[in-house]
């Protein structure tokens, strides 16, 4: 059984305006010390698809239908009592800004202690000892004068650092990282990458990387989901997607971020266009209006999810013509 | 490409006063004694991290602050009186990072294209600056119709496009672009990069681009420079700098880049730095980067490295090169 099993997940925003669908029937498994990127592009909902599996939504955002499983546990309709059982002790979060997730009022020792006593037996004497454990073990030197210290007086890798320290209190199962790195400089960054790597092995944990640097997911995870306009157009390895891309919208991706590696000066192709409408979404593909290969059945119908083995989807109807394509050359 | 320089940049230098208790003042040396020149025609890169002094290089050429030292030179004129300053600032042009704030609210789109031109250009009549605008709108690609309408009717990828003609209205020779397309989204950013490249094919631009995305900056830049604590570390090719970094600080920053190849993030080994950077209220004494860097020898304590020239057209400022 897969540590994390969504099915059909549709989280919506009623607006004044009308519905958005921010995640739109999206389904995907996460097992146990994986560690899965879904990478997209602003207005995605990856973020959106993190909080759905925390059930933190901003109101007036609610999960109109799907499920979520944890650990064969059905999150969806959960209890409140349950759910704050789960988080911060099997999911734990950690944000994009670390400054605005840290109190500025608090010392990161006070702040820490609350974590750890909420969700476990100690008492506050051995809750500051396991504190400055965490801290150390997050590569902050002197972590008892540390934990005497407001965030202010932190730089911004170092908050991210008390951030994952927070988060690893209670050794959770799973950790979602919300554009962990992307406020910070490239070599705070690779810093914090680092952590997270050697962190995730230790632990075995399964890790939800969101971001929208590709960069980041490839020196980083196994899995790869990638997200458009709410809805899960393609899922595979590192490898599958990167080097074998089957949706139109990933390989636009691929082709429109310069690689560091070339040297001779390849014109980027960028997609063109901009992002849809969440509020007036497409009938067929919601890719449909921006990609250059679009047939007339992208216009009007939704594509179906096409298997390419080995944990490889994607749904494009350019596959399917192409399939179609390939039969009749057999048959002739 | 001719070998005439452009802009060159004299040991320049920009100290703030900023407070550091009731009556005491410190000196925040933002920008440091940084030395450089661009060719007429060419796109040098200025990449480092932020609080190096990057954005206040591009800010005190265009004098939106009184540099504190140095000179700069641009097309033979050594700009110095307000007579210069506004000679400079109608052939040099600037685009900034936030398509949002950079843009006025209450202007419509084509008021913000054609203010420069009423500056600058006082005696045009109002058709010839209305077809103007409309050129210079087709120009970045965004339809002449919308000239009516306002800011907040467009998307971040377009507002960057309406920064970028109100820059070209005064067709300038150089654009300094500070970080022109970290706030957009990967596929737009792209677009707008690509637009950067016609027009410099189209009108003779030089670019100053600023910018912490390195890949980015390697792709537009023919030079690339490395700035860290307001000193100006390497100054080389793009091509060569990636390959070949000699300065200890830009090799661990290229080793930090994420490359978007997962073959290639396997089989790479990184050099992962140690620590934060220092503030620039309390630099090290020496080598600003010293307290980082993993070759430094006691001398490096002593005299801050100048840049020397170890290959033609590499510059690099360490006691200890690589």
């Amino acid at each position: 059984m897969a540590l994390l099993e969504v099915r059909n997940l549709k989280t919506q925003f009623p607006t004044a305006a009308g519905v958005v669908k921010a995640v739109d029937d999206v389904s995907f498994d996460l097992e146990r010390g994986d560690v899965l990127g879904i990478v997209g592009e602003s207005g995605s909902g990856k973020s959106v698809t993190a909080y759905s599996i925390l059930q933190i939504l901003t109101p007036p955002g609610i999960i109109a239908g799907g499920s979520i499983k944890f650990d064969g546990q059905e999150l969806v309709g959960a209890k409140e009592d349950v759910l704050r059982q789960i988080r911060g002790n099997k999911i734990s979060i950690i944000f994009q800004d670390p400054m605005t997730s840290l109190n500025p009022v608090y010392t990161i020792g006070n702040q820490l202690v609350e974590a750890i006593m909420l969700h476990t037996k100690r008492n506050k004497q051995e809750a500051i000892e396991r504190a400055a454990e965490l801290l150390e073990l997050v590569g902050i030197n002197d972590p008892k004068k540390r934990l005497k210290q407001y965030p202010f007086e932190h730089s911004g890798g170092m908050r991210q650092r008390v951030m994952i320290a927070m988060a690893l209190a209670c050794e959770p199962d799973l950790l979602i990282a919300d554009e962990p790195t992307t406020a910070l400089d490239v070599t705070i960054q690779s810093q914090i990458l680092e952590l997270m790597k050697s962190l995730q092995k230790q632990f075995n944990m399964a890790i939800i990387l969101i971001t929208h640097d590709l960069g980041v997911v490839a020196g980083m995870c196994d899995k790869i989901n990638v997200m458009y306009a709410g809805r899960l157009i393609e899922s595979g390895t590192a490898d599958d997607i990167f080097y074998n891309p089957k949706h139109e919208y990933t390989k636009g991706l691929l082709t429109s971020i310069p690689n560091i590696a070339n040297d001779d000066k390849v014109r980027l192709e960028p997609i063109a266009g901009t992002p849809v409408d969440l509020l007036v979404m497409p009938e067929g593909c919601a890719f449909s209006p921006r990609c250059k290969n679009a047939m007339k059945i992208c216009l009007t119908e939704k594509p179906e999810v096409m298997d390419f083995g080995g944990g490889h989807c994607a749904s494009c109807w350019m596959n399917v013509l192409e399939e179609y394509k390939k039969s009749q050359k057999e048959e002739e | 490409m001719e070998d005439k320089y452009l802009l060159t940049v004299k040991d320049l230098k920009m100290y703030f006063n900023v407070n550091s208790g009731l009556f005491s003042s410190k000196q925040l040396k933002a920008v440091d004694g940084v030395t450089f020149s661009i060719k007429k025609g060419e796109t040098l890169g200025l990449v480092g991290e932020s609080g190096c002094g990057k954005t206040t290089v591009g800010r005190s050429i265009m004098h939106l602050y009184k540099p504190t030292g140095g000179e700069i030179i641009f097309n033979d004129r050594l700009i110095k009186s307000n007579a210069d300053i506004k000679y400079l600032r109608s052939k040099m042009q600037m685009v900034f990072q936030d398509p949002y704030s950079s843009l006025d609210p209450r202007m419509t789109v084509g008021d913000i294209i054609g203010e420069p031109l009423d500056v600058h250009h006082k005696g045009l009549s109002k058709s010839e600056k209305s077809d103007r605008i409309k050129e210079l709108m087709d120009s970045v690609g965004l339809s002449s119709e919308h000239a009516t309408r306002y800011v907040h009717e467009f998307s971040g990828g377009q507002r960057q496009r309406i920064g970028i003609a109100r820059a070209l209205a005064m067709d300038p020779d150089m654009i300094i672009c500070d970080e022109p397309v970290s706030a957009l989204d990967v596929s737009i950013q792209a677009q707008v990069i690509n637009m950067f490249e016609d027009l410099q094919r189209d009108r003779e631009l030089t670019y100053l681009f600023i910018a912490h995305d390195i890949s980015v900056v390697k792709h537009i830049s023919d030079r690339i420079a490395v700035m860290y604590l307001g000193r100006m570390v390497e100054i080389a090719d793009a091509n060569e700098l990636y390959h070949d970094p000699r300065h200890p600080y830009s090799q661990s920053l290229l080793s930090a880049v994420p490359i978007a190849d997962p073959k290639e993030e396997r089989a790479r080994q990184r050099i992962v730095l140690e620590g934060d950077v220092p503030s620039p209220l309390n630099m090290p004494s020496g080598c600003p980067f010293r307290t980082r860097c993993k070759y430094a020898q006691p001398d490096c304590a002593e005299a801050a490295p100048g840049l020397t020239e170890i290959s033609p057209g590499h510059f690099v400022a360490c006691h200890h090169h690589l």
